[in-house]
């Protein structure tokens, strides 16, 4: 059997397939969380069935690429779990009756039940019940409150006798049911009410969002910075190092296994970000340098996801965006490329349009640098000064906004407007938040740790095998005529298609000036994305666009590198 | 004195932050009419402008217990009967 969770956008099937199936999967608070069907499977008596998480749809008359899918993945089910938010429940309703119209055995989760107490709201689920004609099941996901009785009511489902309606005469349906079973009494503005009308506020609104940007970049390196001294930083020197130490005597500091392992000592001592052995940067980008930052930067990202932020910021630079050939919600993508091009990427499909979803993703992929990456620049460029930490963050900035313009100008297409609905903030829950922090922690350990060990190791391979010189000599009318960087760095780049940390941490042993080492950064970010990016952009934004994506990119690449060199 | 009649009709871009309203009609296209409808967003529905940002851009309505924001163009397509 084949059971489908469905409902409106944002109303919490996604921690309600999590507690269901125990499949864990990334719940937050805005629409479109979503963008991909997620299966499980749970046991319903004997039998174990599947369970799907569709993506949220108001409606299944198709009005977006997301209800066309959802509207299909229909003929395939066999029972839907219908997720209501019953703090909205009028508009809930019309997809219910519209499913129940389709014939299909119904359940209905009655979900953020225990937000309706405090806004005023009295639902008689007994008398929807009866007035549906399919079990209605009060919920509250987040807690767990609820989810007993609804399983155990599965088989209960079923399909009353019921004939297509018009659009008018459902909406009818649906306000006589209304009338039957909901009271709304008067409730006064809570706090978080007000602060979700300033947060859109034109002026207070801008003022709350360069609080909130300005305060979550610090902490998030306050966090990173402290990790990496107080934690990552004295585990690999007072306790890894003896321990390498005395392998290395073990190998007698040289030959091929110690410089595999341990890499090259600097007087004698290993040095971890530049030694390159698979033990000691090999493990030390990844955990030492990075990972503090992933924490840091994940932590704080879900935070504003779980509040509800991220919608409002969307309005606020609605404006912008659409000078980019994009609209406000673009930022939601944006955002989590700033911690990881894959998943961004994949979330450009909130976006209606091709070309907004073409536009998105090459920005994201060109000119927003991952926290991987971040780490490294913010602890390589800012051993030089902050200001040069400024100049690479404000270049990117600059390109971003700079290649919209030019990309909304030359991309053929339309970009539809900004319509949103806009979750109400919400505390996040203390319970779920460690556990969004772990997936993506834990995603990026599985991800990247492989990847980076080879890295290296290839790296010292075909370092020894001497291939980098022939590449360096053959590339350096690019490298060191247009960018202005010594041949060498040609490496960086081309280990920046495995992995972006990694590359900028080749940087490290060129003795660059400070703006040598901006150039370095800015380029390696710009020039094509990793190679878990690439697949999926290409997946994403078929061959053709993966193509147009990589010639814009290896243009911007070009230019911004060669006006870097000539301004710094 | 002009007819007070027309002035009760306004789209949602001309209304006040703050003021209500009902719906009365999605102008030009069934598109539109579809997805707000969908949204809850329909003629005879109770709507409230929260507030807008300057230079075009979005306006945000509060319909229900649920908030919206829609583009400015989208906003002039949408006229409301205010109280």
């Amino acid at each position: 059997m084949k059971i489908l969770l469905m409902g409106n956008p944002n109303v919490g099937k996604s921690v309600f397939f999590s507690r269901i199936t125990g499949v864990k999967v990334i719940a937050s608070n805005y629409p479109g969380t979503t963008v991909e069907f997620t299966k499980g499977s749970m046991r319903l008596g004997e039998e174990k069935v599947e369970v799907t998480d569709v993506p949220g749809t108001y409606t299944l008359e198709p009005t977006s690429k997301a209800e066309e899918v959802a509207s299909l993945m229909l003929q395939d089910g066999d029972l839907v779990i219908n997720v209501v938010d019953a703090t909205n429940l009028e508009r809930n309703l019309y997809l219910t009756l519209e499913l129940l119209e389709r014939q299909i055995p119904v359940i209905v989760a009655l979900n953020i039940w225990d937000d309706t107490k405090h806004l005023g709201i009295t639902i008689d689920a007994a008398k929807l019940e009866e007035l549906l004609g399919v079990p209605v099941v009060p919920t509250v996901a987040v807690t767990g409150e609820g989810i007993k009785e609804l399983v155990s009511r599965i088989p209960e489902a079923t399909s009353p006798p019921l004939t297509a309606r018009t659009r008018d005469e459902r909406w009818a349906a649906v306000g006589s049911i209304i009338n039957e079973v909901q009271t709304i009494t008067h409730h006064h503005h809570t706090w978080l009410e007000r602060l979700q009308d300033a947060s859109v506020h034109p002026v207070i609104g801008l003022l709350i969002a360069a609080l909130v940007l300005a305060g979550s970049f610090s902490i998030i390196r306050l966090i990173g910075e402290g990790l990496i001294n107080h934690a990552a930083d004295p585990f690999f020197e007072n306790l890894w190092e003896p321990v390498m130490m005395k392998l290395s005597t073990a190998l007698g500091s040289e030959g091929f296994w110690h410089d595999m392992l341990i890499g090259k000592l600097f007087d004698g001592e290993i040095d971890f970000s530049q030694s390159m052995g698979v033990l000691t940067t090999g493990l030390y980008i990844p955990l030492g340098a990075v990972l503090p930052y992933i924490l840091a930067f994940y932590l704080i990202l879900s935070l504003l996801e779980d509040i509800g932020y991220l919608p409002r910021l969307a309005v606020l630079l609605d404006n912008l965006m659409h000078r980019m050939g994009l609209h406000g919600y673009s930022i939601i993508p944006t955002m989590l490329g700033l911690g990881c091009c894959v998943p961004a990427i994949m979330a450009t499909r909130i976006l209606e349009s091709r070309r907004e979803r073409f536009i998105a993703a090459t920005l994201i992929s060109i000119a927003i640098p991952c926290a991987a990456s971040q780490a490294m620049i913010i602890g390589l460029v800012g051993e030089r000064g902050t200001q040069y930490v400024a100049m690479v963050y404000g270049t990117l900035f600059v390109v971003w906004v700079v290649l919209g313009l030019i990309l909304n100008r030359t991309v053929r297409g339309f970009s539809p407007e900004l319509l949103i609905e806009m979750p109400p903030y919400r505390l996040p829950s203390w319970r779920a938040l460690p556990t969004k922090l772990w997936m993506r922690v834990y995603g990026f350990l599985k991800e990247a740790l492989p990847i980076i060990l080879g890295a290296i190791f290839v790296i010292s391979i075909l370092y020894t095998a001497g291939v980098f010189d022939a590449i360096a000599n053959f590339t350096a009318p690019v490298v060191s005529g247009i960018f202005g960087l010594p041949k060498e760095a040609v490496v960086a780049i081309v280990v920046g298609f495995l992995r972006k940390d990694v590359a900028i941490g080749l940087l490290a042993p060129l003795s660059l000036t400070a703006g040598q080492l901006v150039i370095g950064c800015v380029v390696l970010t710009m020039f094509f994305p990793c190679i878990a990016a690439f697949v999926v952009l290409a997946r994403e934004l078929g061959y053709k666009g993966l193509l147009a994506a990589i010639g814009v990119m290896i243009i911007a690449t070009i230019a911004v590198g060669g006006l870097l060199n000539v301004a710094l | 004195m002009e007819d007070k009649s027309d002035k009760r009709y306004i789209t949602l871009r001309q209304m006040r932050s703050g003021q209500s309203g009902i719906v009365f009609e999605i102008l030009g296209g069934h598109g539109l009419a579809r997805r707000l409808s969908a949204m809850g967003i329909r003629p005879g529905k109770r709507i409230t402008k929260v507030g807008s940002m300057f230079m075009r851009g979005p306006v945000t309505i509060q319909v229900d217990r649920a908030q919206f924001a829609i583009g400015y163009g989208m906003a002039n397509r949408i006229l409301v009967e205010v109280d």
